[in-house]
C-alpha cells in the first residue's frame, strides 16, 4: 500500500476545489481511501488518516466509522498517537456514545500513567467527554490524582471532579477531603481550578456550603494578595493582577456571603478594596468592577457599598464601550427592583440609551425604563418612550405598545393625559396594537365625559389622515365618531370644522378599501348606522351606502348591510332609541361583577385542589388534568360558555342585565358567546381587575356584534359552539356536537378554528386522538390558511361503542408572523348528552 | 462555557469544541445558526448577544470570528478575556497567527486550548505555563516520531 497522502496535502486540495461538487468528490474518494486503510489495521499511518479525517468532519462531512479507529490510537504507546487519538475521541465521541466501556478502560490505563502529559490528555477527555457512567467507573482515580503532588495533573484532575459532579452530583462526598487544601497553594492553576470546583459544590448542596463558610477568610487573603502584590508579569493583564483568578474568588465570595450577615461582614472590606482600587481604562479592569458589583448586589453588603455599586454602573452607562454599557443595563435591570431610587439617580442616561445603534442595548434599556416609571415621573418617561415607540423596529412596537398602555394604566395623572397617550400609541404603533388596547381606550372615553368631544375630534382628524396601516386607531376611531357624531359636529366648542359630506366620504373610503380589515369595516358600518341619527342633512346618503352592503361578498358585512337597512326601513321608528348612546359600563375597579369573578375564581381554585388531590395515586394524569382545569377556569373567568359549570352561570347573568338596549327588542340571542370570539388574551386573567374590565368590553362590543337581533330568531344559531376546546394565543377552537340520526353512537363534531389576531395563521393543522375504545375518523379541513379573523372548518366523526365518556386529544400546529407554534392539550369537558 | 466555536467571515468553521453532550446534528444546526447570526451583526454592535437561555460572546480578530456561549450567571466580559487570552497563545505559538495558520494546524489549535480550559472552564491563567506544556508536549511527539517522514 502506498504512503497515504499528507494531512497538508488533503487540505490543500480541499482548498483548491472550485465548486463544492469538486470539494465533495475529493472528500468522497479520501473518505474511501481511509476506510479501506482502517480494514487493513494499518496501524502506522493510522494517525495520519485519523488526522485528516478530523479535519474533513470539521467541514460538516459524517466521520463516525473513525470512533473505534480513535480509541486504538489511545491505545498505542507512542505520545504522537494518543494526542491525536484523544483529539478524535473529543471531537468524535460525546458521552451519549455506546464505545464508552472501551473507552473508559483506556483512560483508567491512562490515568495511571507515569507520564504527566498522558494523565494531562487522559484528564481533558474525560472532562470533556465525561458521561454519568464513565464519572461513577472513574470518580476513584481522578480523586487520587487531586491530591498529587503535582500541580499540573492536580489542577487538571480539580476540573475533572467538577465536570464529573456536574454529571453526578451524588459523587461529590468523595472529592471533599482532598478539596480545600486546593485553596492553600501557591499555584495560580490549582488555586483557580480549587475555587471552581468548590463553587460547584456550594451550589449542589446547603450542607457544603455551610461547610465551606470557613474558607471566606482564604478567599480574602487570595484576593488581597492579589490586589497589593506588585506587578507579576506571569499573571499581568494589561495592570491587573490576574482578572480570571479574581473573578472567580469574588463570585465564590458571592455564593458564601448569600443570606449570611457574618460571611457579608467579612467580605465587606475586601469588596470595597477592589471596588475603589481597580484600574478602569481598560476591559479587564470593568470585568472584575462588574463581578464586585454582582457580588454586592447578592450579600448582605452595607449600604454605602451597594451606593458605590449602583455608581459603579452608572459610570458604565457611560463608557465608549457597548459592551461595557450592555451589562451595565443588565445589572441595574436585576437590581432596579431592589435599589429602585439609587437606580432612578441614573435615568437620563438610561433614557439615552434607548438611541443606542445596538438592538441588544435598545432592548435592555426599553425593559430598563419601564421598570423606572413611577408616577412622579410618567410625564417626563413617556414622551421618550412614545417618541421611542414612533421610530422603533417592528419587533420592538407590540411590547412597547402593551407596556405603555400598562404604565398609563397604572400612573396616569389624569384621565385627559390618559387618553392622549393611549391615542399617541394607537398612532405610532399602528398594527402592532394588541387588540385589548382598543376596548381600554373605549371604556376610558365613555366614562370620561368631559373629554369626548375633544378625543372624537383628535380621533376625526387621526381618521382623516390615512390609516390603513392602523386598524386598531380605525377601530377606536369609528366607534367613538358613530357615539359622539354629534360633538364632533355640532357642539360649540368643537375646534375643528368638519361637515356631515366629509365624514361620510371618509367612511365610505374606509368600507371600500381593500386594506381595511372585515372586523375595522364592521366597527364603520355599526358607526354609521349611529350617525344616521346623530347627522341633519345626509341620512340618505348613509342609508345608500349602508344599502350597497346589503349585497358585499363577506358574509359579515352582508349581514350587517342587510340587518342595518332594516332599521331604515321597516323598523325606522325603532331607529332613535335603538341607537342612542351606551350607557358608560360601570367602573371596572368598583364592579360587582369583579367580585363574581374573583369569588369564581376561588372557588374554582378549591375545585382545582380537590380534583388534584383525588388524582394524587394517578400522577401520571394530573398534569393533564391541571392544565385542562386552569383552562376552564380561564373561561369560567371572562364568562365563557363551557356549560357544564354552574360558575359560569354568574357572569352570564350580569351581562345580561346590562344589554339592557337590546332586551327592547325582546326575543334575542344574548348568547354572550357571539361576543366571546374577540381575542382572551391569557394574561388578562392574571389581573382580575383587567378581566372586569375586559367584560365590560364585551358589553360594548356585543351591542356592535349582536347584529342579529333584527334577523329571524332561527337563523340566529350562528357560532353557539357547544364547547371551546381551546382558546389560546387568539387561535379559538370551536366544537358544535352533532347526533347522527341513523346509528346513535356516531357523534359529528364540526370543529371551527378561528383567528382573532391581526395576523394570519399559514400552515394550520388540528390532529386530535381518542381512546381505544373509540373511532375517530378527520375529514379533510377547509384550508390550511386562516386569514385574521377569519375561521376554517373541520369535521370529526367519533363512534362510541361502548358509550363511555368522550375525552379526545388535540394537536394544534399554525405558523404566526414566521413563528411556528405547536401545542397540545386534552378535550373533556363534552357534554354528557353528546355520548350517552 | 458551553462550546467554543472559530468560524471565518466567509462562515467556514475552523474549529468547535463542545463542552456539552450534542447529538451531531443539532450541533450543526446551532452552528449553521450562530454563524449566520452573528455575521449578520453590525460592527457597532455589542459583543453579546441572548440566544435561547445562553448568552452568546463573541468578537471578531482579523478574518476569524470566536464565539463562546456561557451560562446565564457567567461573567460576559471576562469571557473576552478568555478569548483574548487564547487569541495572544496562539499569536505566541504561530508568530503572529493567521487564518491558514488554524486551518493547516487545526490540531494544535486544539492542543492549545485544552491547556488553557477544560470542561469549559479555566485551568491556566499564566501563558507561559500553558505554552510551556504545549512545548513539551510537542518535543515528546517528536520522540515519539523518530523518524520525521512519519508526520501527519
Amino acid at each position: 500500500m502506498p504512503t497515504p497522502m499528507r494531512l497538508r496535502d488533503l487540505i490543500r486540495q480541499i482548498r483548491a476545489a472550485r465548486t463544492a461538487a469538486e470539494e465533495r468528490a475529493v472528500i468522497n474518494k479520501e473518505c474511501a481511501y481511509i476506510r479501506s486503510t482502517f480494514r487493513e489495521e494499518d496501524s502506522v499511518w493510522r494517525c495520519r488518516n485519523i488526522a485528516k479525517l478530523l479535519y474533513i468532519h470539521m467541514l460538516g462531512y459524517p466521520a463516525h466509522f473513525g470512533q473505534l479507529e480513535c480509541l486504538k490510537l489511545i491505545a498505542s504507546p507512542r505520545f504522537t498517537d494518543k494526542r491525536i487519538g484523544y483529539l478524535g475521541a473529543m471531537l468524535l465521541l460525546d458521552e451519549r456514545q455506546d464505545v464508552h466501556l472501551l473507552i473508559t478502560n483506556c483512560l483508567k490505563n491512562d490515568l495511571n500513567s507515569s507520564t504527566q502529559f498522558v494523565v494531562g490528555l487522559a484528564l481533558c477527555t474525560l472532562g470533556a467527554i465525561a458521561s454519568p457512567e464513565m464519572s461513577r467507573d472513574l470518580a476513584a482515580e481522578v480523586e487520587r490524582l487531586l491530591k498529587s503532588p503535582n500541580a499540573y495533573v492536580r489542577k487538571k484532575a480539580a476540573l475533572c471532579a467538577y465536570r464529573i459532579i456536574l454529571k453526578v452530583p451524588e459523587l461529590m462526598e468523595i472529592f471533599l477531603p482532598a478539596t480545600r487544601s486546593l485553596l492553600s497553594e501557591k499555584n495560580h492553576g490549582v488555586l483557580i481550578t480549587g475555587a471552581t470546583l468548590i463553587t460547584e459544590m456550594c451550589e449542589n448542596s446547603v450542607d457544603t456550603l455551610q461547610h465551606f463558610k470557613k474558607i471566606v477568610p482564604n478567599l480574602v487573603r487570595i484576593l488581597k494578595n492579589l490586589i497589593l502584590a506588585g506587578y507579576s508579569p506571569e499573571h499581568d493583564v494589561s495592570g491587573v493582577s490576574d482578572p480570571f483568578l479574581q473573578v472567580k474568588i469574588l463570585r465564590l465570595l458571592r455564593i458564601l456571603g448569600k443570606n449570611d450577615i457574618e460571611a457579608s461582614e467579612a467580605m465587606n472590606d475586601i469588596l470595597a478594596q477592589v471596588a475603589t482600587n481597580t484600574e478602569t481604562s481598560k476591559n479587564v479592569g470593568n470585568t472584575i468592577l462588574y463581578e464586585t458589583v454582582l457580588s454586592i448586589m447578592d450579600i448582605r453588603s452595607e449600604s454605602g457599598l451597594r451606593v458605590l455599586a449602583i455608581n459603579i454602573l452608572g459610570r458604565f452607562l457611560l463608557n465608549n464601550d457597548k459592551n461595557i454599557r450592555y451589562v451595565a443595563l443588565n445589572t441595574l435591570l436585576k437590581t432596579v427592583n431592589v435599589d429602585n431610587s439609587a437606580v432612578q439617580r441614573h435615568r437620563t442616561t438610561i433614557l439615552e440609551c434607548l438611541k443606542d445603534p445596538d438592538v441588544s442595548i435598545r432592548r435592555r434599556a426599553l425593559e430598563l425604563s419601564f421598570a423606572l416609571i413611577n408616577s412622579s415621573n410618567i410625564r417626563a418617561m413617556m414622551k421618550e418612550l412614545i417618541l421611542f415607540l414612533e421610530k422603533a423596529d417592528p419587533e420592538f412596537k407590540e411590547m412597547t405598545s402593551s407596556s405603555i398602555v400598562h404604565a398609563a394604566e397604572k400612573f396616569a395623572p389624569s384621565a385627559k393625559w390618559h387618553l392622549d397617550t393611549l391615542l399617541s400609541v394607537l398612532i405610532a404603533a399602528g398594527n402592532y396594537v394588541r387588540d385589548d388596547v382598543v376596548s381600554c381606550v373605549i371604556q376610558l372615553l365613555v366614562c370620561s365625559p368631559n373629554h369626548q368631544g375633544y378625543m372624537v375630534g383628535q380621533l376625526w382628524t387621526a381618521l382623516e389622515n390615512d390609516a390603513a396601516d392602523r386598524q386598531p386607531l380605525i377601530q377606536v376611531a369609528t366607534w367613538c365618531i358613530g357615539e359622539f357624531g354629534d360633538l364632533l359636529l355640532y357642539s360649540p366648542d368643537s375646534p375643528i370644522k368638519v361637515t356631515e359630506s366629509e365624514v361620510i366620504t371618509v367612511y365610505h373610503r374606509l368600507l371600500t378599501s381593500p386594506q381595511n380589515l372585515p372586523i375595522s369595516k364592521q366597527y364603520a358600518l355599526t358607526s354609521l348606522t349611529k350617525l344616521s341619527t346623530r347627522f341633519q342633512t345626509e341620512t340618505n346618503k348613509i342609508r345608500e351606502l349602508i344599502e350597497s352592503f346589503g349585497s358585499h361578498v363577506q358574509m359579515e358585512l352582508q349581514q350587517r348591510g342587510v340587518e342595518y337597512s332594516q332599521l331604515f326601513g321597516k323598523y325606522s321608528h325603532l331607529r332613535n332609541a335603538l341607537l342612542e348612546r351606551m350607557p358608560p359600563p360601570e367602573i371596572h375597579k368598583t364592579n360587582p361583577n369583579s367580585n363574581d369573578v374573583q369569588n369564581g375564581n376561588i372557588q374554582t381554585d378549591v375545585e382545582e385542589d380537590d380534583l388534584v388531590t383525588m388524582n394524587q395515586d394517578n400522577s401520571g394524569s394530573v398534569s393533564i388534568l391541571h392544565v385542562y382545569i386552569k383552562m376552564n377556569a380561564l373561561l369560567v373567568l371572562l364568562g365563557g360558555e363551557s356549560g357544564e359549570n354552574d360558575l359560569v352561570q354568574q357572569p352570564k347573568r350580569t351581562t345580561e342585565t346590562n344589554q339592557d338596549l337590546l332586551d327592547l327588542l325582546g326575543g334575542l340571542d344574548s348568547e354572550p358567546g357571539v361576543i366571546s370570539s374577540k381575542p382572551m388574551d391569557t394574561k388578562v386573567v392574571s389581573d382580575s381587575s383587567s378581566v372586569s374590565l375586559h367584560n365590560n368590553n364585551n358589553n360594548i362590543l356585543n351591542a356592535i356584534n349582536s347584529s342579529d337581533f333584527l334577523s329571524d330568531p332561527i337563523s340566529t344559531v350562528q357560532s353557539s359552539d357547544d364547547l371551546i376546546a381551546y382558546d389560546k394565543g387568539g387561535l379559538r377552537v370551536g366544537y358544535t356536537l352533532q347526533k347522527v340520526g341513523d346509528s346513535p353512537n356516531t357523534t359529528v363534531i364540526n370543529v371551527a378554528a378561528s383567528n382573532t389576531t391581526l395576523t394570519p395563521f399559514t400552515d394550520f393543522v388540528f390532529q386530535a386522538a381518542v381512546p381505544k375504545s373509540f373511532q375517530l375518523q378527520l375529514l379533510p379541513p377547509s384550508g390550511t390558511v386562516i386569514p385574521a379573523g377569519g375561521l376554517i372548518t373541520q369535521v370529526l366523526r367519533v363512534t362510541n361503542p361502548n358509550k363511555s365518556a368522550l375525552r379526545m386529544r388535540i394537536r394544534i400546529s399554525y405558523n404566526c408572523g414566521g413563528t411556528l407554534i405547536t401545542d397540545q392539550t386534552e378535550v373533556n369537558n363534552f357534554p354528557p348528552e353528546s355520548w350517552q | 462555557m458551553q462550546f467554543m466555536l472559530l468560524f471565518s467571515r466567509q462562515g467556514k468553521l475552523r474549529l468547535q469544541k463542545w463542552y456539552v453532550a450534542h447529538p451531531d446534528k443539532l450541533k450543526k444546526k446551532i452552528t449553521r445558526e450562530l454563524i449566520t447570526t452573528i455575521l449578520a451583526r453590525k460592527p457597532k454592535m455589542c459583543s453579546f448577544l441572548e440566544w435561547k437561555d445562553l448568552k452568546i460572546v463573541y468578537k471578531r480578530y482579523a478574518s476569524l470570528y470566536f464565539c463562546c456561549a456561557i451560562e446565564q450567571n457567567d461573567n460576559e466580559l471576562l469571557t473576552l478575556e478568555v478569548i483574548h487570552r487564547y487569541v495572544e497563545l496562539l499569536d505566541k505559538y504561530f508568530g503572529s497567527v493567521c487564518e491558514l495558520d488554524i486551518i493547516f494546524n487545526f490540531e494544535k489549535a486544539y492542543f492549545i486550548l485544552d491547556e488553557l480550559l477544560l470542561g469549559g472552564e479555566i485551568q491556566e491563567t499564566s501563558k507561559k505555563n500553558v505554552l510551556k506544556a504545549i512545548t513539551a508536549q510537542d518535543l515528546l511527539q517528536e520522540v515519539s516520531y523518530g523518524d520525521t517522514s512519519l508526520e501527519l
